[in-house]
């Protein structure tokens, strides 16, 4: 066969599959979650996107979430943005410092197991085509936990908007403390590394960070919730 | 002056002062206008730290081990030149010797909207030679 015949039925057959991509998101997400996430990729990057998204997008979820973690939460949805999504519209000024709005937070929906099942199953068929998130990127190598909370909280900063400790670090972004159980590690990686690739227009910054560090970083964040079990 | 005359007179006054601010008024609002983008960036990305009052009280900043910038001290930011102000957006608070806490907003920033939300400082600062 011709080299370029190849390459046709290839580009038809790329093609092809990211139509159905688009358009077969499974009856179970459009029923329950469509009307506040993106389940496939936006045409708008805008900030005014931004502002009027009620919930974090999940065109790439089968490859961000772990699917046990899924289900559980559905059936019994704990808070993991304190400011909600998005923070500016849910905070205000306080006494001294700007206080979270707990009056405009709504909470999330519990699904019955049946539903949250179907739900968890259908969310990791939604994949990102695009490379964004790095398979294989993370190492599992084990830091320790203290290294790990020196560059957390001290070399990176990343506590002055995530809490590792629930109750305690900021507030505009999503705790960290369930976040092993809750992320794939390679997603944990790969949003550290440019969460503007992925997340585009997101609050939160793309910092210069080294391989050895984003892998201390995903390390310490898996860790974390290992620690809240032992509690 | 008579009656007649000093009415005609105080008419004149007031429809001179209406034209004048009448005038003044779209000037005010062209001159926040052109912030506009700047305030929506500022809302977006800064306030979680630097607080929705641009007073450093953001609501993270309860937890914070260097209280953010009080962006509406127009003695504290006076002091900062456009330079570093720019510097720091871009590189971070390490560019200039600041905290860590202050992360590089280069990387989601375009040079011109780093300008943009560096005048805009000068805005909310009523501060420094460029404002």
């Amino acid at each position: 066969m011709k080299p370029y015949l190849f390459a046709a039925i290839g580009a038809s057959f790329f093609a092809t599959s990211l139509a159905v991509h688009a358009a077969d998101v499974p009856a179970v997400l459009q029923s329950k979650c469509a009307s506040c996430h993106a389940l496939t990729k936006p045409e708008s990057n805008s900030l005014d996107r931004l502002w009027e998204r009620k919930g974090p997008d999940l065109h790439y979820a089968g490859n961000k979430f772990n699917k046990e973690w899924l289900v559980e939460w559905l059936q019994d949805p704990a808070k993991i943005r304190p400011a909600g999504e998005f923070y500016r519209k849910h905070v205000k000024p306080g006494t001294k410092e700007d206080v979270v709005d707990e009056s405009s937070l709504a909470p999330h929906p519990k699904l019955a197991r049946k539903d949250a099942e179907a739900a968890a199953n259908a969310l990791m068929t939604l994949t990102d085509p695009d490379g964004l998130i790095e398979k294989g990127a993370f190492k599992d190598q084990k830091v320790a936990m203290s290294m790990g909370a020196m560059y957390f909280n001290k070399l990176r900063g990343c506590a002055a908007c995530h809490s590792a400790v629930p109750g305690k670090g900021g507030l505009s972004g999503p705790e960290m403390a369930t976040a092993g159980k809750r992320l794939q590690p390679d997603f944990i990686y790969s949003y550290i590394k440019d969460p503007q690739k992925i997340d585009k227009g997101v609050w939160m910054p793309k910092l210069d960070i080294s391989d050895a560090d984003l892998q201390k970083l995903t390390s310490y964040i898996v860790q974390l919730s290992a620690k809240e079990d032992k509690k | 002056m008579n009656s007649r005359n000093s009415i005609s007179f105080s008419w004149l006054t007031s429809i001179g002062l209406i034209s004048l601010l009448a005038f003044m008024e779209p000037a005010a609002a062209a001159s926040d206008d052109s912030f506009e983008h700047a305030e929506r960036l500022y809302d977006t990305y800064c306030t979680q730290c630097h607080g929705v009052n641009r007073d450093g009280n953001g609501v993270n900043s309860v937890f914070m081990s260097v209280q953010p910038r009080d962006h509406s001290d127009a003695k504290g930011m006076g002091d900062i030149p456009n330079s570093e102000i720019i510097d720091v957006i871009k590189k971070g608070g390490l560019a200039a010797n600041k905290s860590v806490l202050m992360p590089a907003w280069g990387g989601v920033f375009s040079d011109e909207e780093v300008n943009q939300l560096a005048a805009y400082l000068r805005h909310v600062c009523k501060c420094g030679s460029d404002q």
